[in-house]
């Protein structure tokens, strides 16, 4: 089939950027999204034009790491479906797929499509974890755990942190990515110790970077690709209230972003 | 070289009690002052990292790729194996041990087997208290299921992503530590050389990947857990990225690489499709404990599946394998795949496929049951190939998965360079030549929590550390190199894409020393890897610069490094006359096409010393004891 792709070209964040529009006469079908701009990377190294930079890894839609707008939708039109496994036949013949890197102001220009989501690291880095160091753990068994309730946990924790929730929210809020992991460990009797004190450290976190705020619209949960449910953000603000009312103390500190990169 | 393994004396059941207790200690005070750093962020290279940092050392942990949650171990399905017997089916210790050692056909280190067993209990507890959702049964306890090689249930799960859930369990202790600031986190970082100070290992060069910065960093220990080299091959199941660079580049300053030929072939993988094709996707062995996996009687039957009656499908593994039918090992069920195929009987387009068929699971059990144990692998088999599976049966073929090869080490994990240690699926040491599934996530996480604690801290307080910097010549002998190599790749300006040179070679390693290998072949492939190699850095095409994000520079360096580990498969493996596990050399099987090894002769690890690009590499000897499980011919009849 034959595809017009216009990309979002831009070398770096200073880097003006704009569309820049490739015609593809031979894409075949069974291949994903990621292949289809494989097969357009080769043919620019060929004519001596830099590739197309995008984020992948594993191609199993497990890793987190791909994603951008196609058409106006994060990952594409197919539901709970990452690019990397986007088979082509979901377009049509003659079809002009308009493809950019997830806009947010949390999320600085790298190139191209490829953005920089440390910010979603930091909100985890701020209580996104139950207080276990190796060695405490009592057996797995001595703590019984409902299946509800660990299904319950297992679908939030499904989360793969890609930022398809933050690039498909109109206020670029991170509350579905947050949400989910205080709700994964949350849920979880290991986890409750810490649910307060967590859910002031993450949130803290989250108002601290450049995300905006939650107006419960809901793109975020119809973009994730593993369809994590708007739930788990009432979860987090019922937590974050009761925190809040509770705990008067200000040792939860949200740590400073970071937007340069630092190698030494 | 003698290979110095530090193997304990005694009985088996009290070797790391014993190692433990005769290790020096490092005291809370003094931790503080030692560095380490660790790359990889995977189950090894992240628990480590955390449990290192909760201990009070100072950490700098490297990954390649964005965040530590994206590397590999995350698509790790099926689920990792403990000895808990909390099914009472007769699980111990010991027989993980048994099955390990047996189902690695007796190829691996047996204290080593054996101290994975003990740890593997402990892994299931900490991972649980760190809030892993494993798979319940409605009372709350845990349940399990069984994987290929065992006939015991012992298997802990969280649906089908229990990598995930496992890495992130340890990429949250990780970032826990790296707010206690006892972890600095490099992400978008690549260790590109070893840096080795009056024989230890004491630094690494690293280029970082956005602003193509080329930096030194020192420490008292480095740690690797820098994965498997499967892409060797260019269509695996492994992610893009993975690579063997940093083991290589180690390999390079003299640690030893241990039985590269050990590849693992995972049977349940959807067919190729096309030229394009980038990667291979793994369906989980778990699928196999309800699927039955069968091709039809008929040479060339071009009929849909349902049509073919009962009586004319040869389940084949069930006939062959009566006592283990659909879950024999990893090895025996790609290679009996790969032999109905070749005998015609393949199904598909291509003729590369064997059905894996639900239908008589779903009769007896429901299709809500199934739904609830495989459902997400069902969704991503239909997402992909457009087929139900609920109603059609997958398409299945092996390809490359895992690499049981890796840098040799000791029994604290030490490399044969003094401060270099080496983890997970990077190392050689415990599943011999075929690992048995749901053990890899076992190892890492063992490596990496329970035994590089102890074993770096002996290290550390057994050695005196001389102050170390950027102006030491070894330091900067290797940044040179690095920058040359960087230079070099950019400034050839060929006409071919790395991506062709890499597709080439794994097409050859495929060929000739994939599923089955023979003393001809190999020598083949040798010659044509050379002539490859030599054509690549004549003739590559890498555009961009190296002062800024280069993916094309980055591929080029890793696959620059594959085909000289390639050349070492196919050395390692010509040298091998038998047939085990992984590795089968057609000249060397049993009547009924099983595999035949040859103890009298190659019950060793082959540990290979570097002497070159295209010069023949020199062969140390490990001795393989067997104390315990008296090897035998591996039967799952």
């Amino acid at each position: 089939m034959k595809l017009r792709l216009k990309i979002w070209r831009q070398k770096n964040r200073n880097d003006k950027g704009s569309f820049v529009s490739y015609s593809m006469d031979d894409v075949n079908p069974e291949m994903s999204m990621l292949e289809c701009l494989d097969v357009l990377n080769e043919t620019l190294i060929e004519r001596g034009e830099e590739p197309v930079t995008f984020e992948h890894d594993c191609r199993e839609g497990i890793c987190g790491s791909c994603g951008f707008m196609i058409n106006g939708i994060p990952h594409g039109p197919q539901r709970a479906t990452t690019v990397c496994q986007l088979t082509m036949r979901h377009f049509k013949d003659g079809e002009e797929l308009v493809i950019e890197p997830w806009r947010a102001g949390a999320f600085p220009m790298i190139k191209d499509l490829m953005v920089d989501r440390r910010a979603l690291d930091r909100i985890i880095e701020s209580g996104g974890y139950i207080s276990v160091s190796t060695g405490n753990a009592p057996d797995g068994n001595d703590i019984l755990i409902g299946k509800d309730t660990s299904d319950r946990a297992m679908d939030a924790a499904a989360c793969i942190g890609c930022g398809a929730c933050v690039a498909a929210c109109p206020n670029a809020s991170a509350a579905l990515f947050t949400g989910a992991k205080i709700t994964h460990l949350g849920v979880l009797p290991q986890g409750k110790i810490e649910a307060e004190r967590r859910a002031l450290g993450m949130v803290g976190q989250m108002n601290t970077e450049d995300f905006g705020s939650c107006t419960n619209i809901g793109e975020c949960t119809a973009a994730c690709p593993k369809e994590i449910p708007l739930e788990v953000i009432a979860r987090m603000n019922q937590d974050y209230w009761r925190a809040s009312a509770k705990r008067r103390d200000d040792s939860v500190k949200p740590v400073t972003p970071v937007t340069r990169w630092n190698a030494k | 070289m003698t290979l110095d393994s530090k193997l304990p004396s005694g009985p088996i059941e009290q070797a790391w009690d014993k190692t433990r207790f005769d290790m020096k200690l490092v005291n809370p005070a003094n931790k503080r002052k030692h560095s380490i750093i660790v790359v990889g962020s995977g189950l090894a290279g992240a628990s480590a990292a955390a449990t290192l940092g909760e201990l009070g050392y100072n950490v700098k942990c490297f990954c390649f790729q964005d965040s530590p949650r994206r590397a590999h171990s995350i698509a790790a399905q099926g689920g990792i194996n403990a000895a808990k017997n909390y099914q009472n089916d007769g699980d111990s210790v010991y027989r993980l041990f048994y099955d390990t050692v047996k189902g690695g056909d007796f190829r691996a280190r047996e204290a080593n087997v054996y101290r994975l067993a003990q740890i593997s209990v402990s892994i299931i507890d900490q991972c649980v208290a760190q809030g892993v959702p494993f798979a319940r049964e409605y009372g709350g306890a845990l349940t399990n299921r069984s994987f290929g090689g065992a006939q015991v249930s012992r298997t802990f799960y969280a649906r089908g992503q229990t990598g995930q859930q496992l890495l992130l369990g340890a990429y949250q202790a990780l970032e826990r530590q790296i707010h206690e600031k006892t972890v600095t986190m490099y992400p978008r970082t690549e260790m590109l050389d070893l840096i080795v100070i009056d024989g230890k290992a004491r630094g690494i060069v690293v280029r970082h990947l956005v602003t193509g910065e080329i930096t030194t960093h020192f420490a008292d220990a480095v740690i690797l857990g820098t994965g498997g080299y499967g892409n060797v091959y260019y269509l695996s199941t492994n992610a893009k990225g993975s690579n063997v660079t940093a083991s290589w580049r180690a390999h390079k300053r003299g640690a030893l690489f241990a039985n590269p030929c050990y590849t693992q072939i995972h049977p349940t993988c959807i067919p190729v499709s096309g030229d394009y094709q980038s990667k291979l996707t793994l369906m989980s062995e778990s699928l196999r404990n309800d699927g039955r996996i069968w091709v039809p009687k008929q040479k060339g039957d071009k009929r849909k599946p349902d049509q073919i009656p009962e009586e004319e499908r040869d389940y084949y593994l069930e006939r062959r394998y009566p006592s283990f039918g659909n879950l024999v090992p990893r090895d025996v069920a790609s290679r009996n795949a790969k032999s109905v195929c070749d005998e015609g009987r393949g199904v598909g387009e291509s003729g590369l496929g064997v059905y894996l068929d639900f239908t008589a699971a779903i009769k007896r059990l429901g299709e809500h049951v199934i739904r609830e144990r495989y459902g997400n692998l069902f969704d991503m088999y239909q997402r992909i190939t457009d087929e139900d599976p609920y109603k059609v049966p997958m398409r299945i073929y092996p390809a490359i998965h895992y690499t049981m090869g890796g840098l040799w080490v000791d029994y604290h994990l030490q490399s044969t360079i003094p401060g270099l240690f080496v983890l997970g699926e990077a190392n050689f040491s415990d599943h011999g030549a075929n690992r048995l599934g749901a053990s890899a996530l076992m190892q890492g996480l063992s490596d990496g929590y329970f035994v590089i604690p102890y074993t770096i801290g002996h290290y550390l307080a057994s050695n005196k550390f001389a102050k170390v910097d950027s102006s030491n010549p070894e330091a900067q002998q290797a940044v040179a190199n690095v920058k040359q190599i960087t230079d070099k790749l950019l400034s050839i300006k060929g006409k071919r894409t790395v991506d062709s040179f890499h597709r080439e070679l794994g097409k050859i390693m495929w060929e000739y020393c994939g599923m089955s290998r023979t003393a001809e072949g190999l020598e083949k492939a040798i010659g044509l890897i050379d002539a490859l190699r030599e054509e690549f850095w004549q003739n590559v095409n890498v555009p961009g610069s190296g002062d800024d994000l280069n993916q094309s520079l980055e591929k080029a360096g890793r696959v620059a490094d594959f085909f000289e580990l390639g050349r070492l498969m196919c050395v390692d493996a010509r040298e091998r006359n038998e047939s085990c596990g992984g590795h089968f050399r057609e000249e060397y099987q049993t009547p009924e096409g099983e595999a035949q090894r040859d103890d009298e002769h190659y019950s060793y690890v082959a540990a290979w010393g570097y002497n070159g690009p295209g010069q023949h590499p020199e062969l140390n000897k490990e001795p393989l004891e067997f104390d315990y499980v008296h090897p035998s011919q591996r039967s799952y009849k």
